[in-house]
């Protein structure tokens, strides 16, 4: 068998079955952000605010920051794996996408849960 | 009116430091050859041209090679099909090594396919005469069977370009479902489990070259979702 560590689930299956899980609350999210801003042509801050200041939607939100950290994380393994042969240079750049994907996992948090 | 103009990938790593394509003018004398009659032809001015063929009627799958850009058969292409504006190009299947002008190292093909244990596997003693199967088994096999291994879906799939050392490929594939859906086979577990890495089986993107290219009319993506489906069902 073909081994890896590198990978987010640590198996082919699993990681398949993240980025289908994951493009279908992408897609959910998007559709519903696409739907609220053509409900609400003359958005202001205050209705945007009060959207994202029920606990609802702050979930919403965090199942798609976390659903597009995974979804990045198995899309671009799978792309440095596929053109990044020499060792160092590959793993060089899958820590570098972690550790952005963490960062901005982080200050989506603060984002929606911050003062 | 009838000459070919053929353009043809070469290379002997004995003489030549790159490959290079060599052009041809061939007399088809207005016919619609296959592609192989016309390599025969080259060769009558080229007797140092190397391709492979056997049976000439795409049975043996020897002479899988990229025609203007689409792996086939030699010998079940007529010109009709792929010749554009009166030019033939014609270069090796892609993603392998070349031995010498359109003569591929099939190495890497074949270890994969060796991989997923292209045999049946079963441990009952065996009965006096055969292991029956019932017609609705049986046709489960139809469409996987077919497979000659002329390496035309494998070579030209992207995913088994950059792995192929990993990704089994879909002509490998095609064959690892044949086992699986076969009802005398007993290994299906085992099987399974040496295909649910990243890279075996799912390093297909579901692109369909494959099935855009079998010169058999086969299917590599569907049976490659089938396995898909069996692991699901196996670990969920």
């Amino acid at each position: 068998m073909v081994t890896n560590v590198t990978n987010f689930g640590r198996s082919g299956l699993s990681d398949w079955l993240v980025q289908r899980v994951s493009a279908i609350i992408l897609a959910l999210y998007s559709l519903f952000i696409v739907g609220y801003l053509l409900l609400h042509p003359g958005l202001d801050y205050m209705t945007w605010n009060g959207l994202f200041a029920q606990t609802w939607m702050r979930i919403f939100s965090l199942l798609a920051f976390v659903s597009l950290a995974a979804h990045a994380w198995v899309g671009l393994w799978t792309v440095t794996t596929d053109y990044l042969k020499p060792t160092g240079i590959r793993i060089a750049t899958q820590t570098v996408i972690i550790l952005a994907i963490f960062v901005f996992l982080v200050w989506g948090i603060q984002v929606l849960w911050g003062a | 009116m009838s000459k070919l103009q053929v353009s043809l990938y070469r290379y002997n790593p004995e003489t030549d430091s790159a490959p290079y394509m060599e052009e041809f003018q061939v007399d088809t004398q207005g016919r619609d050859l296959m592609v192989l009659d016309v390599l025969h032809l080259v060769k009558e001015q080229d007797n140092g041209l190397a391709y492979r063929r056997s049976c000439r009627e795409g049975v043996c799958g020897s002479d899988g090679m990229n025609m203007n850009g689409k792996n086939g058969l030699a010998c079940i292409t007529p010109l009709s099909e792929v010749v554009k504006k009166g030019k033939l190009t014609l270069r090796p299947l892609p993603g392998l090594p070349v031995i010498r002008d359109l003569v591929v190292d099939m190495g890497l093909f074949y270890k994969q396919y060796e991989r997923i244990q292209p045999y049946l596997q079963n441990d009952q003693p065996a009965p006096a005469i055969e292991r029956l199967q019932s017609p609705e088994e049986r046709d489960k096999l139809d469409g996987l069977y077919e497979c000659i291994l002329c390496a035309c879906c494998s070579t030209a799939c992207p995913s088994f370009w950059w792995n192929p050392d990993k990704f089994v490929g879909p002509a490998g594939l095609l064959q690892a479902y044949r086992f699986l859906a076969d009802s005398r086979d007993e290994a299906t577990r085992e099987r399974l489990a040496e295909l649910e890495d990243p890279f075996s089986v799912f390093r297909c993107r579901g692109i369909m070259n494959c099935v855009a290219v079998c010169p058999k009319g086969l299917n590599p993506t569907r049976a490659i979702g089938k396995i898909r489906e069996m692991l699901l069902a196996n670990a969920t």
